[in-house]
């Protein structure tokens, strides 16, 4: 019990999730800083930002209401730091698991977005009030490719735990490639879910200040952050064990070190998209994702319904 | 012309290489070429008091002094100084002349007025 | 079921680094309306100028712009060189064109940054940045600021070029060329910057005549006009160039022109550094300028600039009026903005190349009519207003703040 409760609160857990996170914005940053040529923020940037954010003083608006307003990051940061403990890192288990745990993930890697939404919502300004609706938009657009793409390598494991996902590509030796379209989709919606460029429309600085968090600041905005950068070491690690599911070894320092190598790599990718394309349009993005990734990702579906049928039977 | 998506991308993956192009300023200095308009020196043996760069001055930035018989002091506010050296040539004299100084800043507002 | 929402674009706002208003109303993500003002950074220049003497006016004129500081100082020199019947010596014409084409690649580059950055391509803004760090260089070099130039005086131009700094120019016109080459592949290329910058903000030819553009947004709408051109000043009628005109009259083809221009200016750039004439470099100049009245034009990077100089026969102009480039295209932005979406209002005031603080000759009330009677406030009533405000919305009590007013 107490064992339990140590890898949930401190390794692989919260803790270990925040200090992840850190890292992980510190390498996206400076990634895209040596991509446009720049020097790049030092290592302890993340960890100066969020302490300074959190030092600053709290203002609400009068419109607001005080409670949601206060609340959604908190509800944001755990929704992220549950998806967590479902998803099994670098060994094949994860914290916690049950029979479907890869759509209970999913879930509740969603339910940030909407408290992102519903900030705007209840910020009571015009930019959040639009950022807010950008954001739903938005969900909607790259939601159904996101969960397709995801679930296509489900299909051949004919199962929604990520054990047993794992277990079979671990056994069909090099299988896993099978799903590469798939892993692209996955990528560039992720790229959406983590509201980053091109896909930043709910944030677009120049049109409407910071969307919905417009009216957050300090503690609240810091928070906020941090969700966002849980969201995208859960994202990258839910990639992770669904597309990469190789390096389950015996010895636990090769398997840290190849799931950290997993991540750092799907998070440079994630900066590579962010620094060569310039931000979309709502309509753009809403027909990109529904014109072209959700059909690409149809066809890996397809692609592995038949190989199930063909191949494996 | 054809289009491609990512165009950029060959030109980025190639920066993740090369030294970024940010100069670490107060570390290394930039040199200067010498033509710089920076702050202006007074060379007081030169100065005859005609006061032509006080009457030009756009920013009413400099100010001569007699303190004896031809004997002049300048006074030069930096910050309403907006080095264009009009002062510099409007001295017949070549008592004024370009310095390769712009470090000027400071906290201190009385440093602001410096005696040339 | 779509409400309308007004959203107010400046005069605060990260799109416009400077300050000015934009109040969108929209229908979902749509514009249906726009309200433009202008006005908040009106700094009295042209009435600084009567109380100084021409001399001084002229860096006065330099600041008002901090971009195309030499196109304003050239235009007002030459209305002062017209009254005083001046002829500058060939050499200083050429030196004022070399210089006012670094500065066309200068604000041209630095547009293409901007106009990145607005549709959030930030690799974009951070190179074109990065290389006209080249051309600052080489405009410090030259004339030993790396903004304000100041190379400019009555009767001519203050520094010479020599031998060594000619062979710098054509060294770093040779880079910039060749990066210049690179952005109109990626303007032409790349599909999401070609998606974002084609079909938005549209101005028909005949839309762009009646709303009478200039400079790049007028060219990029096909109207064919350069002051380079069609009133040749400086040395300009001694060297070859096309005027870039498009078709596409989008915010893409005024990238396009501008990006274009960039290699016109290159040329231009050689020509002048070839056939530099010998000389001095400066005619005197009388400190009392006749009287008599005169306008100037001067092609800026941002379209057609116009002095008027009056002066009375004193050291001292009678009138001076500017007209920047951005009040004559200020007013196409409201059509151009017809029927878009509020994800281009940005690039599409960015793509005129607004330049606010150079536009601001007048002080206008701002607030609507409904709310008329709070137009002018006295200093005790707008500060007991704004802790009043502060009281209740911020829930901040500034009363005992100590007073400014005595």
């Amino acid at each position: 019990m107490i064992l339990l409760l140590l890898k949930i609160l401190v390794f692989p857990g919260i803790l270990f999730l925040v200090v992840l996170s850190m890292i992980g914005e510190y390498f996206d940053r400076k990634v895209y800083a040596k991509m446009q040529n720049r020097m790049g923020p030092p290592w302890f940037q993340p960890v100066a930002d969020f302490i300074k954010l959190l030092a600053k003083e709290l203002i609400i608006p009068k419109n607001a209401d005080r409670k949601i307003f206060k609340a959604l990051p908190l509800v944001a940061c755990s929704s992220v730091i549950i998806a967590y403990l479902y998803i099994p890192l670098w060994r094949k288990e994860s914290i916690m698991s049950f029979n479907g745990d890869i759509i209970f993930v999913l879930y509740m890697l969603t339910i940030p977005t909407l408290t992102y939404s519903l900030a705007g919502w209840y910020s009571r300004s015009q930019y959040a009030l639009i950022g807010s609706m950008r954001v739903l938009t938005q969900l909607f657009s790259y939601e159904v490719p996101l969960f397709m793409a995801v679930l296509a390598p489900t299909i051949l494991a004919s199962s929604w735990s990520f054990t047993e996902v794992i277990n079979f590509y671990n056994a069909g030796g090099s299988l896993w490639l099978v799903n590469f379209i798939a892993f692209a989709v996955a990528i560039v919606t992720l790229q959406g879910k983590l509201e980053k460029v091109p896909f930043d429309i709910p944030e677009a600085e120049t049109e409407i200040v910071a969307g919905s968090f417009t009216e957050y600041t300090g503690p609240l905005f810091a928070y906020f952050r941090l969700a966002m950068n849980m969201q995208t070491i859960a994202g990258a690690s839910l990639v992770a064990a669904v597309f990469l599911p190789f390096g389950y070894g015996s010895f636990f320092i090769f398997n840290f070190i190849i799931y950290i190598i997993k991540v750092t790599f799907i998070i440079f990718l994630l900066a590579v998209i962010r620094t060569i394309f310039a931000r979309l349009r709502t309509d753009q993005m809403l027909s990109f994702c529904w014109k072209y990734l959700a059909p690409i990702a149809l066809v890996q579906i397809l692609i592995n319904v038949i190989i199930k049928a063909a191949v494996l039977k | 012309m054809s289009k491609k998506l990512g165009k950029m991308l060959a030109e980025t993956i190639s920066s993740l290489f090369k030294k970024p192009a940010t100069s670490s300023y107060p570390f290394k200095k930039r040199e200067i070429h010498k033509h710089y308009n920076g702050k202006v020196a007074y060379i007081k043996e030169k100065c005859v008091g005609c006061n032509m760069c006080v009457r030009n001055c756009p920013a009413k930035a400099i100010f001569i002094t007699k303190i004896a018989d031809k004997q002049f002091e300048a006074t030069l506010h930096l910050d309403r100084c907006i080095f264009c050296s009009q002062c510099v040539i409007s001295c017949k004299f070549g008592a004024l002349k370009n310095t390769n100084e712009f470090e000027l800043a400071t906290g201190d507002k009385s440093k602001l007025v410096v005696k040339l | 079921m779509s409400k309308k929402v007004v959203i107010p674009i400046g005069p605060q706002h990260p799109a416009l680094k400077e300050p000015a208003s934009f109040d969108v109303t929209l229908k979902g993500e749509r514009v249906a309306d726009i309200l433009v003002k202008v006005g908040y950074n009106h700094r009295g220049i042209e009435k600084a100028c009567e109380e100084r003497t021409f001399l001084q006016s002229v860096y006065l004129v330099e600041r008002v712009c901090g971009i195309c500081s030499h196109s304003h100082s050239t235009c007002f020199i030459q209305a002062i060189e017209e009254l005083a019947n001046l002829k500058i010596p060939p050499r200083a014409a050429y030196i004022r064109s070399l210089i006012g084409e670094l500065e066309r690649i200068h604000s041209h580059l630095l547009w293409l940054g901007v106009a990145a950055h607005e549709i959030g391509f930030d690799t974009l803004l951070m190179y074109s940045w990065r290389d006209r760090e080249i051309v600052m260089d080489l405009l410090a070099l030259l004339t030993g600021n790396r903004v304000n130039y100041a190379v400019n005086v009555i009767g001519g131009v203050r520094k010479d070029v020599s031998e060594e700094e000619k062979d710098q120019i054509l060294k770093a016109v040779d880079i910039l060329e060749e990066r210049t080459k690179y952005y109109v592949q990626v303007a032409t290329e790349e599909v999401t910057l070609i998606e974002r910058l084609s079909k938005v903000g549209y101005i028909s030819h005949e839309d762009a005549l009646k709303y009478g553009a200039v400079g790049p947004t007028g060219r990029a709408s096909g109207i064919k006009r350069d002051i380079r051109k069609d009133d040749p000043y400086a040395a300009y009628g001694e060297v070859d160039f096309e005027v870039i005109t498009d078709d596409h009259c989008d915010v893409y083809g005024r990238a396009v022109v501008r990006v274009k221009e960039l290699m016109q200016s290159y040329s231009i750039i050689r020509q002048l550094l070839k056939k530099l004439p010998q000389g001095p470099l400066s005619v005197v100049a009388p400190r009392l300028i006749p009287a008599g009245e005169a306008v100037s034009r001067y092609e800026a990077p941002r379209g057609e600039d116009i002095h008027f100089v009056k002066s009375n026969g004193t050291d001292k102009p009678e009138r001076v009026k500017l007209r920047a480039p951005t009040l004559a295209n200020v007013q196409s932005v409201a059509k151009m903005l017809e029927d878009g979406y509020l994800a281009d209002v940005p690039i599409v005031i960015a793509a005129i190349d607004p330049c606010f603080s150079c536009t601001d000759r007048m002080i206008v009330a701002v607030n609507n009519v409904s709310t008329a009677k709070e137009d002018r406030m006295d200093w005790k009533t707008l500060r007991e207003f704004s802790i009043d405000w502060y009281k209740k919305n911020r829930g901040v009590d500034f009363t005992k703040l100590k007073k400014l007013d005595k």
